[in-house]
């Protein structure tokens, strides 16, 4: 049975209900949404071994055969991004355990983050634009409770832009929908793609996907991104962790959903509009990165310059580019989070919050000194680790499309990613050391294993690159032909039949 | 029909941008809360606003109307009163905290 | 100055059952016609509402001692595991099924599997309805 598709979503979802009525057992709380994470992810990843060997799953609710009634359907993308998002969550869960301190654990910090994390899964898995409107809300809603946490008045403050520029975005996504539904008058995305392609790519079909584009821009942060560095800076590290590690992705993924899938009829447009937002994305990360000197801000930057990166994969479009992006979405996904938990425990570490502020933390946590310099590495592009190889492929893809001017300012933006975190690891951890061995508050082991543990899995995606080439080949593949999705989903009939 | 209703989207539009430019959080919330309206009425008109029963199994009738936007608004309004109410609790949260009510005095207190 | 309520008051009591019992109905008649958990649910908050209103928080509160964040954490439950029950028997998710029985006093009925989401979706909306209340006016004191 196709039953487990919704797995990713159900068990979140259902252990954050569960969880509700437990809050005084913090035990309870910490086990069971540990083991919620980790079962969507073995979900997540029991599925992309059998898409492997039987192709596109799906699963129609209720027996309602699309295009009439609402579907999740898995590809290779979609799992990719579920189990990594899911693995990702857990260890965020494992680091907050030790760090995010009682309050909040029974402020039902738990339970939002599976909401989250549910609305992430369902995103992903989603057939259906609507229901990826829903998924969406979900999980922005968690989000937002998630921010204004613990009530700090910087957090108050932040939120209320966060939330205003995000329900705003919200309303223009539903307009979008409305128009689409009055154009094409369905809302299966398979099903759009065929009435899409139908209508010849009816000019005002091209209209509608620009204010999806505008849509998505504003959540994934491409070019739109003012947003993003404040809201990401203000709540504590466990919870900017998951966001800097998932939100944006969400975004990432539903404008490379759409754009390859549905609104194929303009690539001339919408491809060189994408390519020019991606390259002043870049150019604007950059910038930030390298004028920012709180800790926080920087890495919130280096967010930004990841959005950048990989939706120049989709401006170029080719299979190489596009497997590009899918590596650096997975990749970004575990060093992101990895960035946000080291920084966030410098920040508790000393107090304080400026590069100038602190030095010499390499000679009281040698361990975090150097998994914050391969996390750097990471981001940067050095094999062995996981960024390399995502670069490599974006590299060819964008000299295939014959884009150069956006290749340079791909690859120019690594040597900011790298200055900008070099100037970090130099002031932070090099040099005298303020804190003395007497006043040195200890940094347990159980804190720093979920980052070791991230560390790990870069390097492993960077090593085992070859056992993940499969996975995403075919992902790369089911995005360049938008057919095997739309036969997966309509049946082979589907098409013709229209 | 669907040109008055389009009409009335157009205003409703025009007084929510207008009330979301505005500095004052209680202007902004609902300008996303009259926003928010507007577009479920535009979905309404998307679907057509044809003559017909309503989709439902105890009425006889051969022509039914499209039942779906209807379906698509029922989830939109939920979400939107969701999201107003947070906002309405965030703002009164602001409120009481910083004694700011619009955008310039929490940007005041904020650079200090 | 205290202000004169019994009117208010008196009618309260009076007009919160009519309001139960038609937020009842709204959620009976759902699965053939216009209402269901949704409406019902509204309607049911609606009456606690203006009970929360008339007489103050505390005295609702001793009469009706529910923590409402779990009415609606148990109404999430209860659509999410209904849902999930056809997944026991190999069926696809949230698929329906329903059947006539003979009940005491209603004669026969059909009853729909449906009723369980319903039940839940009308819980979850009374209990987060209630909660967002609360949760502004109860600091203002």
């Amino acid at each position: 049975m196709t039953n487990v598709l919704v797995l990713p979503l159900l068990v979140p979802l259902l252990t954050a209900v569960v969880l509700i009525f437990f809050r005084e057992s913090l035990v309870i709380q910490r086990l069971l949404s540990v083991l919620a994470a980790a079962g969507s992810a073995a979900a997540g990843i029991y599925l992309l071994l059998r898409v492997q060997s039987e192709g596109i799953v799906r699963l129609d609710f209720g027996g309602w055969e699309p295009p009439y009634g609402i579907l999740f359907v898995g590809d290779s993308f979609a799992l990719l991004l579920v189990s990594a998002a899911s693995v990702v969550t857990a260890l965020i869960l494992i680091f907050a355990f030790s760090t995010i301190g009682e309050r909040f654990e029974k402020m039902y910090v738990y339970p939002l983050m599976l909401f989250l994390l549910a609305g992430v899964n369902g995103s992903f898995l989603t057939g259906d634009i609507f229901n990826l409107f829903v998924c969406f809300e979900v999980m922005l809603l968690a989000s937002y409770a998630l921010l204004v946490l613990g009530g700090r008045k910087v957090q108050l403050q932040e939120a209320f832009t966060y939330v205003t520029i995000n329900v705003l975005a919200s309303w223009f996504f539903l307009l979008g929908i409305a128009y689409l539904y009055g154009a094409a008058g369905t809302l299966n995305m398979a099903h759009l793609a065929v009435r899409v392609a139908d209508s010849g790519h009816d000019p005002i079909l091209t209209v509608i996907s620009l204010i999806f584009l505008i849509v998505f821009s504003l959540k994934a942060g491409l070019l739109l991104y003012f947003w993003l560095p404040g809201s990401y800076s203000a709540p504590p590290a466990a919870v900017a962790a998951l966001f800097g590690a998932l939100l944006t992705k969400v975004g990432i993924y539903a404008m490379i959903r759409l754009f390859t899938l549905v609104f194929t009829g303009a690539p001339g447009l919408t491809g060189s509009i994408i390519a020019v937002m991606a390259g002043l994305t870049l150019i604007g990360g950059s910038i930030g990165a390298l004028s920012s000197r709180d800790i926080r801000q920087i890495i919130s930057y280096n967010v930004v310059i990841a959005v950048g990166f990989i939706l120049v994969g989709l401006a170029a479009g080719n299979e190489a580019a596009l497997s590009g992006s899918i590596y650096y979405v997975l990749h970004d996904m575990v060093v992101k989070a990895m960035l946000f938990l080291a920084g966030g425990l410098m920040i508790t570490l000393t107090g304080k919050t400026k590069i100038g502020e602190m030095s010499g933390l390499l000679r009281n946590y040698p361990a975090l000194g150097w998994l914050f310099f391969a996390a750097m590495l990471s981001l940067t592009g050095i094999p062995p680790f996981s960024g390399f190889i995502g670069k490599v492929l974006l590299g060819e893809g964008l000299i295939g499309a014959e884009m150069y001017v956006l290749l340079t300012l791909a690859f120019a933006s690594s040597l900011f990613v790298l200055y900008s975190l070099l100037r970090i690891f130099l002031n932070c951890f090099m040099g005298e050391s303020i804190i003395g061995p007497e006043e040195q508050t200890p940094l347990r082991k159980r804190t720093l294993l979920p980052v070791a543990i991230l560390g790990v899995l870069t390097l492993a995606i960077g090593i085992g690159a070859d056992w993940l080439a499969p996975f995403v080949n075919d992902a790369a593949a089911g995005l360049a032909d938008p057919n095997v999705y739309i036969e997966a989903v309509l049946g082979s009939g589907g098409t013709a039949d229209r | 029909m669907e040109t008055i209703i389009t009409v009335l989207v157009g205003v409703l539009v025009m007084v929510a941008v207008y009330l979301l430019l505005s500095r004052n959080f209680l202007r902004i919330i609902l300008g996303s809360a009259i926003l928010s309206h507007a577009i479920h009425l535009l979905l309404l008109a998307m679907g057509g606003l044809k003559e017909g029963n309503a989709p439902l199994i105890s009425e006889e009738g051969s022509v039914y109307s499209d039942a779906l936007p209807q379906a698509l608004i029922l989830t939109a309004i939920v979400i939107s009163f969701a999201v107003t109410a947070f906002l309405l609790v965030l703002a009164y949260r602001i409120y009481r905290d910083t004694g700011a009510d619009n955008l310039d005095s929490m940007r005041r207190d904020f650079d200090d | 100055m205290k202000i004169n309520d019994v009117i208010l008051q008196t009618v309260t009591k009076i007009v919160v059952f009519i309001i139960l019992t038609f937020g009842v109905e709204l959620f009976i008649s759902g699965h053939h016609d216009p209402g269901g958990g949704f409406s019902g649910g509204l309607v049911l908050a609606s009456a606690l509402l203006l009970l929360y209103m008339t007489y103050d928080i505390e005295t609702v509160h001793k009469g009706i001692p529910f923590d409402f964040k779990k009415i609606a954490g148990l109404g999430v439950f209860l659509a999410i595991a209904g849902s999930m029950v056809p997944m026991l028997f190999n069926e696809m998710f949230l698929t329906q099924k329903k059947g006539e029985f003979q009940l005491p006093i209603f004669g026969a009925t059909e009853l729909s599997m449906e009723l369980l989401f319903e039940a839940g979706v009308a819980l979850t909306v009374v209990g987060v309805v209630v909660t967002i209340l609360l949760t502004i006016s109860e600091d203002v004191n």
